[in-house]
């Protein structure tokens, strides 16, 4: 079956969406990175959504959903590189991913994850 | 019936036998009009268009019924007085002024028909109705060509206007700026909301601020869209300030219920543009003073 790799960089996940986002394999995304996030007790996960031009509610919702579940397991979620046309959709839909951080490209949205990591230690 | 216009049989082959008589009377008609502009158009050119249009009317009168105004015999009637519509209403010519062309001939074709079918006048009469109605489409046909000419300037000139309304400036290293002028409708929000998305990908921008100023009025409608670009804006991973709100614009927005959230709002541009500055870790200094 296809499935979404889910590659470990310290404390963080880093989840590259490279694939047309089909409604059964954001499902099997969200077990696995639930799963992954309590297994490796990562702090942080990066979604990298740059290559996901076409959106629809049910995807919208998928990443509201597993940044809350983040959130839930104690991991900061960040999602990266959306495209203009993406985000312009989400917020059409009445989906602008409230309590989601984002930035513009995975080399900012790593910095931004630092950040927050040393806000908690400190 | 005379409601059924029946073909007018002899008015091609009228056309034919008087065009110079025709022409004359009509060129007299058209320049002693109180309507004719010999500032825009020279009394050569019309003698040009006239003949010109005697000849294709003739064409196109000859095996065409005019009840079959919409067919292809009429096509080149058409095609030349929509070009000459055209250049007439873009010459500056009132719509009346362009459709008197058309509607001045009738004066020498009746006069034309008066000569020739003295004593017949059960035929004067059909003839004439069959005359009055295909000059009446035809000048209505032009009055069609110039308005359909006036709409498309203006959708020109609207999209032109769209487009020159929604700059998306780089004010320092990492700080965009987009300074509204003019209502915001839908359409507008959509522009700038995707030429800002853009800019961001391709200049990396961590911050945009949306300057208002230019904006005269805010409405449920204006902040709603407002709030719209602000919530892209920070999908894609950049912070929107929204500046240039003038002290009118905060109490109708206070008085209208509308929440602008956690959205930055600041009341001039400059203020935005030092909020943007410490986010981004940059310092103006300024020198110290040169002492003589």
């Amino acid at each position: 079956m296809e499935r979404i790799p889910i590659l470990k960089m310290g404390p963080f996940l880093l989840v590259t969406i490279q694939v047309d986002m089909h409604d059964q394999l954001a499902l099997t995304l969200q077990d696995d990175l639930t799963a992954k996030i309590s297994k490796e007790r990562s702090r942080g996960v990066l979604i990298d959504i740059s290559a996901l031009d076409v959106v629809d509610s049910f995807i919208g919702r998928m990443i509201a959903n597993i940044s809350a579940m983040a959130r839930v397991l104690d991991a900061q979620t960040v999602v990266v590189g959306m495209q203009p046309s993406v985000a312009i959709t989400l917020v059409e839909l009445g989906l602008p991913l409230e309590g989601v951080h984002t930035a513009l490209n995975v080399e900012k949205g790593m910095a931004l994850l630092h950040r927050r990591l040393d806000e908690v230690r400190a | 019936m005379l409601r059924e216009a029946p073909v007018s049989t002899r008015i091609p082959a009228f056309l034919k036998s008087n065009e110079k008589e025709i022409l004359q009377d009509w060129l007299k008609e058209q320049t002693g009009a109180a309507t004719f502009r010999a500032d825009l158009l020279k009394e050569k050119d019309l003698r040009e268009e006239s003949h010109t249009f005697l000849g294709a009317l003739q064409t196109a009168a000859q095996g065409n019924s005019i009840d079959d105004f919409g067919g292809e015999g009429w096509s080149g009637v058409k095609d030349f007085l929509s070009d000459l519509s055209r250049s007439r209403a873009q010459a500056g010519f009132t719509p009346s002024e362009t459709a008197t062309f058309v509607f001045s001939l009738k004066q020498p074709l009746f006069s034309m028909l008066r000569r020739e079918m003295k004593g017949d006048a059960e035929g004067l009469v059909k003839e004439m109705w069959g005359t009055s109605v295909l000059l009446d489409k035809l000048g209505l046909f032009t009055t069609e060509a110039y308005q359909a000419t006036r709409e498309d300037v203006i959708s020109r000139q609207k999209d032109e206007l769209l487009e020159l309304s929604t700059p998306v400036v780089e004010l320092w290293d990492d700080v965009l700026a987009v300074p509204l002028v003019g209502t915001l409708d839908s359409a507008r929000t959509q522009i700038v909301m995707e030429s800002l998305l853009e800019k961001i990908v391709s200049t990396g921008a961590s911050i945009a601020i949306i300057d208002i100023t230019g904006v005269p009025t805010v409405d449920t409608l204006v902040a709603q869209h407002l709030l719209k670009t602000v919530a892209a804006t920070r999908l894609m991973g950049a912070d929107c300030i929204i500046s240039g709100i003038r002290p009118q614009i905060a109490q109708t927005i206070v008085h209208l219920g509308v929440n602008l959230g956690e959205v930055i709002t600041k009341a001039t541009l400059a203020d935005a543009f030092r909020v943007a500055l410490q986010r981004t870790g940059w310092k103006i200094e300024k020198k110290a003073e040169e002492r003589g």
